[in-house]
């Protein structure tokens, strides 16, 4: 789990962890009993869906200010360490 | 002539020109530089932005010009804000010295109306917390005893209040993040209808969740506040479209009349000194003529495990944004895959994590349809019950908290008890309907204890009415 949301624990961390999502779990159980086969799942509160905006230019963040605010940027681009070619 | 103190008063006096918006904001910088170091509400103050702020309203005063209905009143931000050029941290590493290049809409309206942001507060790193403890730059402290949590996750921006650092300040509630640190530190807070307040520029916690809404120390201070940031926005698609509302038009209407439900099947855990103010609350507003209503939420108790499924599920999708690629820190790894790894592992603090991984778990394959599926129909279980409550009552009553202001340290080891303290405010945020906590009288400890009022989504007006009626009888017993 810690692999998929991208986070490192130590054994330590990872026994607590553990020890913690399983009480959880446990808690969460009470709703196990509940009949839900024919409610409906609700996603959020409101009614509105597809919300678009009109199709027009308008303004945008200022690209040098974005940039500014990243680890590392080069040639108006976020530049990250390598992802290709790593066994080389 | 006495000082104004309260956000109304302060901004009649300085449209009016019998005070100026640098002399308020002096006061305030003083307050500040008296008790912070004492309280720890701010992760930043904003003293230079803010003289100059001021000093541009006091121009437009001399020059004739009506600044806004905040004319000159000092608010507090809640540090998960975006102001531009601004760091904005959600008191998180992971954002290191991050400025944002936009303001949140909500930043944009308070400047609009006059406001003066003085500072950004601190708070459980993400909104994640009940106490404020959980905050990379260290706990704030509760004004009130500084032994004890302001609560949270707004605890700064509750403090800030209480401390008399700012009549108004602004927080975010996904599950009780407004209303149980109101209620811990003895000020209105309020969690407006969802969708009535933009977020837009609002760091997303659990977007289904999320809303904006105002700490004040007086019922018309938190509805002034609420008109000037409330209405549609194009920016947020989630912006229900309608017009700010008017609230303070309502506030003297009073309660008569109304139907105020008791929710006869609400989950236990209330200490007897806050159930002794509910009953006292429910008596007033008897008193002032609502016919008191005994109506069933029977899914109500559930919304604790449809929240801790469905929060962390929305959380560990919106911090995978954090990833040290374009804002704030980055650990350098020879490859981007462990780069992320390595920002994330130094970045978040424990309670961050042990939330995404929760929320990792509810949606992965094999256990999506038994976790997040059913917390999903869960949530519509509750909406249901409540829609069905305010079919007989106007309003509700709970508790906004069930017990008054901890010892700092107290549930720090152990999250399930945590999570309890937002027992009576999570139902609303999963229904999508506004709840308010409203001070009334003291408990254990001479510590305040908050009234949650509710009430059906649209209706914050007569949420309102209700809220300024508990103020008038808490005002009368005082």
């Amino acid at each position: 789990m810690a692999t998929l949301a991208r986070l490192s624990l130590t054994e330590d961390e990872l026994a607590v962890a553990t020890d913690e999502l399983g009480a959880m779990l446990d808690h969460f159980a009470e709703i196990d009993a509940l009949d839900l086969d024919d409610v409906e799942p609700m996603n959020n509160p409101t009614h509105l869906a597809n919300v678009m905006r009109d199709d027009v230019v308008a303004e945008c963040l200022d690209r040098d200010e974005v940039l500014a605010a990243a680890p590392l940027a080069e040639d108006h681009r976020f530049r990250v360490p390598p992802i290709i070619g790593l066994d080389d | 002539m006495t000082e104004p103190t309260t956000a109304t008063t302060i901004a009649e006096a300085v449209r009016f020109g019998t005070t100026t918006a640098s002399t308020i904001l002096e006061r305030h910088l003083a307050a500040i530089d008296e008790r912070e170091a004492d309280v720890h509400a701010f992760n930043l103050v904003l003293a230079d932005e803010a003289r100059a702020q001021a000093a541009a309203i006091d121009e437009l005063s001399a020059m004739g010009t009506d600044p806004g209905p905040l004319a000159g009143v000092p608010v507090a931000l809640k540090d998960n804000m975006c102001t531009r050029g601004i760091p904005t941290t959600c008191s998180s590493k992971i954002l290191g010295d991050w400025k944002p290049p936009y303001d949140a809409t909500v930043v944009t309206r308070l400047r609009d109306a006059g406001a003066i942001v003085i500072g950004k507060t601190n708070l459980d790193e993400f909104a994640m917390g009940s106490s404020t403890e959980n905050s990379a730059f260290g706990p704030t402290r509760n004004p009130l005893d500084t032994t004890r949590v302001p609560g949270g996750s707004s605890g700064g921006s509750a403090a800030a209040v209480a401390a008399g650092f700012a009549p108004l300040s602004f927080g975010s509630d996904t599950g009780g993040s407004i209303r149980q640190p109101a209620a811990l530190c003895g000020t209105v807070g309020v969690k407006p209808t969802y969708g009535m307040v933009s977020r837009l520029g609002l760091i997303a916690f659990g977007s289904s969740l999320d809303q904006i809404g105002p700490f004040a120390n007086t019922i018309d201070d938190a509805a002034l506040a609420l008109e000037a940031i409330s209405g549609h926005d194009p920016g947020d698609s989630t912006s229900i479209e309608r017009p700010p509302l008017e609230l303070r038009s309502k506030l003297l209407m009073g309660a008569a009349g109304l139907r105020v439900g008791r929710i006869t099947d609400l989950p236990e855990g209330a200490s007897p000194d806050v159930q002794a103010r509910l009953d006292e609350a429910f008596d007033a507003l008897s008193a002032a003529g609502a016919e008191i209503v005994d109506v069933e939420v029977p899914a109500f108790g559930y919304g604790l495990t449809a929240y801790y499924l469905i929060a962390p599920a929305e959380a560990s999708s919106n911090l995978a944004r954090f990833d040290g690629v374009r804002f704030g820190m980055r650990v350098n790894a020879p490859d981007t895959n462990q780069m992320y790894m390595a920002t994330r592992t130094e970045g978040f603090g424990a309670e961050v994590k042990r939330r995404i991984m929760l929320g990792t778990y509810a949606l992965s394959a094999g256990y999506y349809d038994a976790y997040y599926g059913r917390a999903l129909k869960v949530r519509r279980l509750i909406a249901n019950d409540f829609a069905a409550a305010y079919a007989q009552v106007d309003v509700l009553l709970t508790p906004a908290s069930p017990t008054v202001a901890f010892e700092i340290g107290d549930k720090a080891s152990d999250p399930l008890a945590m999570y309890l303290c937002d027992t009576y405010t999570i139902p609303s945020n999963l229904s999508g309907d506004p709840g308010m906590s409203v001070p009334f009288g003291t408990g254990e400890d001479g510590l305040p204890v908050g009234v949650q009022v509710l009430a059906p989504a649209l209706e914050d007006a007569t949420m309102f009415r209700v809220a300024a009626e508990l103020e008038r009888a808490a005002g009368a017993t005082r």
